[in-house]
């Protein structure tokens, strides 16, 4: 018998793991908008998942229907087995980071953090000491007794973090939890969220915009789009295998080219861009019909550049430096091409040029390609 | 045992606790909500709405001597058939007498001037403000509210003592040695006038200073920077930037100022015909209630249009 | 620059006299010995002995603040439901009757409120023998009734300026809605309730021509009383009275604006030494 692979990171690949939150058909509508548009949504106990998208795009709501603060308008929702959709937020065993954090001005962070615990009816004593436990671990007990607007931002968010844990809920929701931080504040939040989600193995949803912040943070992202998802994987699937023009696109940038499969193998497929006079192969992927208008998507630090023309083949293109951007550790090109299209291109600069003299300068004639698994095919 | 009642022990009965429990928190929540809408709801229904059915109602009866000095609008006959008796002579008597007609116009001219005079007053002042240091903001602001808080009717009474035939402004005149004889302001409608913008600028300063705080100054630089002269400037960007606020402060004026009665009754005295004169009179001298409601009326006919576009900017602001 | 500066403290020099001056003439005179207001007779306070020794005026003061207690208290009361009901119940059914109820006596003329609550009060003396005698208890119902108009906008503007992110935090972290208001919604709210109680108490104060009209034989407000003898002329008693409003008023508004100003350095003080830390500390 063939040993049962290990599903404790990836929980979402068991078969017969069950979920730990279930949205299930959820519509959404204000009036003659629809904000969520019939999604369903597995989320497995201590991920920490990512909602990703633009504004507008429905993310907030799809959060807020999580916290109970709006109700679907069609639709379910589960939390470990127990039906929350029509349960109040007071009720439901779910906790929320607000953007704007929502401390309560009129009282200290020490009464902030307390408050949900008053709320349940715990003994003082206790709640004194699960106050106490959390600050620390927030690193914030010598600010106990000061207001809110005593507080920088880095303070105010932890305050945030620390009131919303105190309540051990299954389910934490945070949205936008570093929008409002500055760039490297940001960077070292974003790892002691990390470390606490994995020390205390609540469930995490994050909403965010951010999609560095998404790939940094979670274990898996769902991309929306108007009201749906586009596309739900872990961070790498989402980079490396875009699923639409629309995912390849918000998440880092990409070198789109239209064009028609021309063969459909076994293991491949050959792609001719008439528009670019270049043909494309792709040693992986799906089956296309022959015929079948595709795109080819390649990122920007896949494309080899160089002024002396590889061996002939596929996924080849010519075109003259337009643009150089030295930015230390790599370097970014903006390649025209014959077509007067722009392909950007980024390269590592691994080794130091000879006396600030660069590889490839403005204005040269350069040849661009790819290997074969580098690029995918997308049909929508 | 009323139903719901009898429900809940039903369902207490069934072992559902956590049901009942939460039928009747669902029903105390939906009570508590009621109760925060229903009591000013009702309130206003009584004492705000229902009077005005009630001046509709007088303003279409009769005028008899008697008390209430009106007929009354239903009253059953002997044969029990109700008869409606709906008489619009008070109407026909505003129409006809002329001094209803020009109590109506010279009402809406004055408002109109002195809404026109606040505005040029106003404008430069909230403007000036605008543009001053932080602190002095706050004092100014301060001191623009504070006659908001004193006696309405003292700050008329004060221009009555200035602009008298031996007050201030004459005395200081005549030791200047400019006039002889004094000139006659109060009891006229210069007087009003006068009134009328001292008391009513603050509500045109207030309104057009919250709109220009709003705007950010850097337009005037980058309109300046596009080769706009100042006046120019003011024309194409200020003034119509600071649109709401104008409108909003000149309603704020003009509605008011329509209906007043002190300012002409003390500074214009018998002089001056303004509307919300006629009506206090009409009511409390000549005991005449139908008229009286049908001025009422009329006046709120021709309120009613600027007091619409005013709710409308409100709740514009409150809302949006 | 120069050149608009000096326009904008001109400008502010002429707005302020034209405010000021007439209240501090009216001022002045009120030390005047001479009994013809505007011919001076030398500094004298036997004005104000003459007003303090007024029975009537007493009388007519206490009347009027015990009319403006009751009413700034219940029409900050109902206010505040009100303004709660605007901004955090969506919508309800009679909404827009509501809202047009409540935002009509801003800007109603006084004179048609006041006849078309005269109205009422006999219509209802006639129909449920209630109010039988108009004098304190019809007056504070119409100035409630105007003034609460106030207070809802006030609190309808506070509540919806304040996030009501706060009050969904405190209902994740488990409060029932009622629960909620009395934690979170109501202290927020307590500055602009007492903005709302302080107008309330002030407008009716101040008026006179609603008073008029509901007000019954024997009630004299304040206003009522300054009415009936100014519009004879004018009176050397009523600068003396006029005098201790403008005082008071001054006095009471520079003590709230202060403690304001203070209470704002302060908070911003606390902000700054916030960020200065944070610079320390690295948070």
């Amino acid at each position: 018998m063939a040993q049962q692979p290990d599903y404790s990171d990836r929980p979402w690949l068991d078969p017969n793991a069950t979920p730990f939150i279930r949205v299930q058909a959820i519509t959404k509508k204000f009036g003659p908008f629809t904000a969520v548009d019939n999604v369903d949504l597995d989320i497995y106990r201590g991920e920490l998942f990512c909602l990703l998208g633009g504004s507008g795009c429905g993310k907030t709501t799809l959060l807020r229907i999580l916290a109970g603060f709006e109700t679907p308008t069609i639709g379910t929702i589960s939390i470990d087995g127990a039906d929350m959709t029509s349960v109040p937020p007071y009720e439901r065993p779910v906790n929320m980071m607000f953007q704007s954090y929502a401390l309560f001005p009129h009282m200290t962070v020490e009464r902030n953090v307390a408050y949900g615990l008053e709320r349940d009816g715990i003994a003082k004593a206790e709640i004194a000491a699960q106050v106490n436990d959390m600050l620390s671990m927030v690193e914030l007990t010598p600010f106990a007794k000061r207001k809110p607007h005593q507080l920088s931002g880095g303070q105010r968010q932890r305050v945030a973090l620390a009131r919303a844990l105190v309540k051990r809920p299954k389910v934490l929701l945070l949205d936008e939890p570093l929008g409002a931080l500055d760039k490297r504040l940001r960077e070292q939040t974003q790892y002691e969220l990390m470390n606490i989600q994995d020390r205390l193995g609540i469930t995490f949803v994050v909403v965010t915009h951010d999609q560095e912040e998404a790939m940094t943070l979670s274990t898996r992202i769902a991309v929306m789009d108007v009201g749906r998802f586009v596309q739900i994987g872990t961070p790498t699937e989402i980079y490396e295998f875009p699923e639409t023009r629309f995912v390849a696109d918000f998440i880092g940038s990409t070198n789109m080219f239209e064009g028609r499969i021309t063969e459909n193998g076994a293991d491949h497929v050959r792609v001719r861009a008439e528009e670019y006079e270049a043909d494309f192969y792709i040693d992986h992927g799906m089956s296309i019909k022959e015929g079948t208008k595709v795109w080819v998507a390649v990122r920007p630090e896949k494309v080899e550049i160089s002024k002396t023309a590889p061996p002939f083949g596929p996924n080849q293109l010519k075109g003259v430096v337009r643009d150089v951007g030295y930015l230390g550790n790599f370097s970014t090109y903006r390649v025209q091409l014959s077509n007067t299209r722009i392909v950007a291109v980024t390269h590592p600069n691994q080794r130091r040029p000879a006396r600030g003299e660069h590889e490839v300068d403005w204005d040269d004639e350069v040849h661009l390609s790819w290997a074969a698994s580098s690029a995918v095919v997308l049909t929508k | 045992m009323n139903g719901r009642a009898v429900e809940l022990v039903a369902s207490l009965r069934e072992g559902d606790w956590r049901t009942a429990a939460d039928q009747l928190l669902q029903r105390l929540q939906n009570a508590w909500k009621t109760l925060v809408v229903g009591v000013p709801y009702f309130w206003l229904l009584i004492f705000f709405l229902a009077p005005f059915f009630i001046v509709l109602k007088i303003s279409v009866a009769e005028s008899i001597i008697a008390s209430p000095p009106f007929s009354p609008l239903v009253d059953l006959t002997e044969e029990g058939i109700i008869n409606l008796k709906l008489v619009l002579d008070n109407y026909a008597y505003l129409w006809e007498d002329q001094l209803y007609i020009d109590s109506y116009l010279n009402s809406l001219k004055i408002s109109t001037i002195s809404t026109l005079l606040c505005l040029l007053i106003g404008y430069p002042i909230a403007y000036a403000i605008v543009r001053s240091s932080p602190t002095a903001k706050n004092i100014l602001l301060l001191m623009i509210i504070l006659p908001f808080w004193t006696s309405f009717l003292l700050r008329v009474y004060a221009w009555m003592g200035l602009l008298a035939d031996q007050g201030t402004i004459n005395s200081f005149l005549i030791w200047l040695g400019i006039i002889d004889e004094p000139i006659r302001m109060l009891y006229a409608e210069f007087a009003v006038y006068v009134g009328i913008v001292y008391t009513y600028v603050p509500f045109m300063i207030l309104p057009l200073y919250a709109n220009m705080e709003k705007l950010d100054i850097t337009l005037h630089e980058a309109a300046a920077d596009l080769g706009a002269r100042p006046f120019t400037t003011f024309r194409t960007v200020t003034v119509p930037m600071t649109m709401p606020g104008i409108v909003a402060g000149s309603l704020l004026v003009f509605i008011p100022a329509t209906g007043e009665f002190v300012i002409p009754d003390l500074l214009g005295g018998g002089n001056v015909l303004m509307i919300g004169r006629v009506l206090y009179n009409e009511f409390n001298a000549n005991h005449d209630w139908p008229v009286a409601a049908a001025v009422a009326i009329v006046l709120l006919l021709v309120l009613v249009i600027p007091m619409m576009i005013y709710q409308h900017i409100q709740s514009g602001e409150t809302e949006g | 620059m120069g050149k608009r500066t000096t326009f904008q403290f001109s400008v502010l020099c002429f707005g302020m006299a034209f405010l000021y001056v007439p209240m501090v003439l009216l001022i002045v005179y009120s030390f005047n010995y001479s009994k013809i207001v505007p011919v001076w007779g030398g500094w004298s306070t036997r004005w104000y002995t003459v007003l303090f020794e007024s029975e009537e005026v007493w009388a007519a003061l206490t009347l009027s603040l015990k009319i403006a207690l009751m009413n700034a208290t219940f029409a900050t009361l109902l206010g505040v439901l009100a303004g709660i009901a605007l901004a955090r119940f969506g919508r309800f059914r009679g909404r827009t009757l509501f809202t047009g109820m409540i935002s009509a006596p801003l800007v109603m003329p006084e004179v048609i409120t006041g006849l078309s609550l005269l109205l009422l009060f006999i219509t209802l003396g006639d129909l449920i023998g209630w109010p039988g005698e108009r004098g304190i208890t019809t007056i504070t119902i119409a100035h409630i009734t105007f003034s609460m108009a106030y207070v809802t906008v006030i609190i309808q503007s506070r509540l919806t300026g304040m996030a009501q992110d706060l009050e969904e935090a405190a209902m994740d972290l488990g409060s029932k809605p009622f629960r909620v208001l009395t934690d979170i919604t109501l202290p927020l709210l307590a500055p602009g309730m007492l903005a709302g109680w302080l107008l309330a108490f002030t407008l009716s104060l101040d008026d006179l021509v609603i008073a008029s009209f509901v007000s019954g034989p024997g009630a004299n407000t304040l206003p009522m009383l300054i009415y009936s003898r100014v519009r004879l002329g004018l009176r050397p008693d009523i600068n003396a009275l006029a005098t201790i409003i403008i005082v008071v008023v001054a006095i009471g508004v520079c003590i709230a604006g202060w403690l304001l100003f203070r209470q704002q350095r302060q908070r911003e003080r606390d902000m700054q030494m916030a960020a200065t830390e944070n610079l320390k500390t690295g948070y």
